[in-house]
């Protein structure tokens, strides 16, 4: 066996999703090489060799590579897919723009955001948004996998000493152009990789007031995440949106503040370790999953709890 | 321009789905079945893309049983301009959905393909990569915005750290985030007119393509559940709990 890991980064440093994604990697058993695409990321592949469980890094940097666009890094990943059983990523957007096309390219099935390794072709993955857990089977040669990260513990980012073999294809398929991006810059932690996130949601009424729960987010060194309805409101970018179709969470504490707990929510942060629910509504269906639950006004509550942190 | 909307018939969004006893599968049975809310958006995006005068005709595809021409029929009343319907026993892969409408796209010969980001009972994400991969053709997933100028398509995406903005030679694949747009509902005159409009009956035969099973389901299981824990009646009983019984601040 094999495995073929695309990692993830921002052509600097390595993202610590991948460090999930070797861990699932791991547990099949076998030799892991990692893939850094990018452009100008000899940076990662300098981190990457040191990643525990790895045994070759392969480059491929050119600035062909610089936005990830999917038609691109798709062919490449295709191009190198003959030596491996699996290829596997985190399910970063990144990924998920690009491993169905791989899959497809391969003609075989996608395992999409597996949480359990069973077996070198089963594996456990949430479905209908995480209200049934699913135990599928591949019957492909290559298995075509991506990594809820949530779900595995970060394997160790030193200790490995792996070599790096430089791959010099380049595949511009000349069909897609990057235009522009608008990144959100944050001081906090990043929401996927924090100990510590605390969510708004439409209860918070503005984005002026979302400055209560910041204030609170700082004195906990935790990341800010969302609702659906927060971000539709346009009280918060729509990278903080937690849930099914958001960013999917499990933080040491979660802490939901105006936020009623519909399923697609839930989806997104019921794993987390301790969750709190802040909703003035003593029947909201967060409660049935909080741990610990303080009914009332969050605007008295906020700012209670910022000056007692 | 012809834009063609790909589009599934699934668990209506708020139901709380039970796993069968035998863990064999999710209990259907007497459940609210309705469009996909990501394909909504599609047919919404679809539709405004006609009322700017860009697109002349909308075709849509559904790919299932006989039931999903319910769903059919719902995106014509909201605009749609004719269906096609490609049956099979229940709905396939996502590889075998996207086969088909390769094969769609071949005889039809659309600027634009516009499908949901994902499916909400499946919840794969794969179909419309699948389908830019099949026919070479650039992708614009998870879109938040579509533009269309000449034979270019300006797509906004959300990406994990903000927006991203690619621009794609048409005919070029979409696919939708919930921001798009807000789809409207179907007014009962054009519900009614919708029970009129083509509907075109297919089967994966008159494609040529052969469904394959990629991916056993094996078991289906219900997830742990959490226990509803206690309330508390101050924020000092909070902080209490959180620095003393759960050690997580
Ligand atoms: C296809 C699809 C995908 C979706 N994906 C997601 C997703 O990924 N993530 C997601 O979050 N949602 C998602 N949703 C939306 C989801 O169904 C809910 O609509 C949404 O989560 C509701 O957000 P909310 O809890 O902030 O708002 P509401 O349900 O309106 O709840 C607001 C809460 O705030 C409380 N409140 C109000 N004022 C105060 C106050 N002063 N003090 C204390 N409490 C107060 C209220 O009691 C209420 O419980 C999706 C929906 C669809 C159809
Ligand atoms: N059986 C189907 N028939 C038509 N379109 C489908 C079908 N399955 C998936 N799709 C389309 O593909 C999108 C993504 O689905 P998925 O990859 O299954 O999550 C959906 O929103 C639909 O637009």
């Amino acid at each position: 066996m094999s495995i073929l890991l695309i990692a993830e980064h921002d052509n600097s440093t390595l993202n610590p999703a991948t460090l999930s994604a070797v861990t699932a990697a791991s547990q099949l058993g076998g030799e892991i090489t990692m893939l850094v695409v990018g452009n100008a990321c000899q940076s990662v592949a300098d981190e990457a060799v040191k990643v525990m469980g790895i045994s070759k890094v392969l480059l491929a940097d050119s600035d062909v590579y610089e936005k990830g666009l999917a038609e691109n890094l798709s062919a490449l990943i295709v191009e190198l897919a003959a030596d491996y059983s699996h290829i596997i990523a985190a399910a970063s957007s990144t990924i998920k723009d690009t491993m169905p096309r791989v899959a497809a390219l391969l003609d075989v099935g996608q395992l999409t955001e597996i949480v359990a390794v069973e077996s070198v072709d089963t594996f456990k993955r949430p479905i209908y948004a995480g209200n049934a857990i699913a135990t599928v089977q591949s019957r492909d040669a290559v298995k075509v996998i991506t990594v809820r990260t949530s779900a595995f513990e970060k394997a160790k980012a030193e200790g490995g000493n792996a070599n790096t073999e430089v791959v010099d294809v380049v595949f511009d398929m000349g069909v897609s152009r990057f235009v522009s991006e608008e990144l959100v810059k944050s001081g906090r932690p990043e929401l996927t990789a924090a100990s510590t996130v605390i969510s708004g949601g439409r209860g918070l009424g503005s984005a002026e007031n979302f400055s209560l729960l910041e204030k609170v987010a700082d004195k906990l060194v935790a990341a800010v995440g969302a609702s659906r309805a927060a971000v539709d409101a346009g009280f918060v970018s729509n990278d903080l949106q937690v849930g099914q179709t958001g960013k999917i969470v499990a933080p040491e504490l979660y802490i939901a503040v105006g936020i009623s707990g519909a399923i697609q929510h839930l989806a997104g942060m019921k794993e987390s370790k301790v969750i709190v629910a802040i909703n003035k509504d003593g029947e909201a269906p967060i409660f049935q999953v909080a741990d610990y639950g303080l009914v009332g006004d969050l605007f008295e509550i906020l700012p209670e709890l910022e000056a007692k942190l | 321009m012809k834009i063609i909307v790909s589009v599934k018939r699934v668990i209506d969004y708020n139901v709380k789905v039970r796993v069968k006893s035998d863990n064999s599968d999710v209990d259907l049975s007497n459940v609210k079945m309705a469009l996909n809310p990501f394909c909504e958006i599609a047919v919404e995006e679809a539709i405004r893309l006609k009322e700017a005068g860009i697109a002349s005709e909308i075709v849509v595809v559904s790919i299932g049983p006989n039931a999903v021409q319910e769903q059919l029929r719902t995106a014509m009343a909201l605009g749609a301009d004719r269906a096609i319907h490609i049956e099979t026993e229940s709905q396939p892969e996502p590889l075998n959905v996207a086969k088909l409408l390769a094969k769609v796209m071949e005889a039809e010969e659309p600027g634009l393909v516009i499908l949901g980001k994902q499916s909400i009972d499946s919840d794969n994400n794969q179909v419309g990569q699948m389908l830019a991969a099949l026919t070479r053709r650039p992708q614009g997933t998870f879109a938040s915005k579509v533009t269309v100028e000449g034979d270019k398509a300006l797509v906004t995406r959300e990406v994990d750290g903000g927006l991203r903005t690619l621009s794609l030679t048409l005919p070029a694949i979409v696919t939708t985030d919930l921001r798009l747009n807000e789809p409207r509902y179907a007014k009962l005159p054009d519900i009614m007119k919708a029970k009129r409009k083509p509907l075109e009956l297919k089967t994966p035969a008159d494609f040529g393509v052969e469904l394959k099973q990629h991916i056993l389901q094996l078991k289906v299981e219900a997830p742990a559940q959490r226990q509803a824990g206690i309330k508390l009646d101050s924020v000092d009983a909070l902080i209490d709990k959180l620095k003393n019984e759960a050690k997580v601040i």
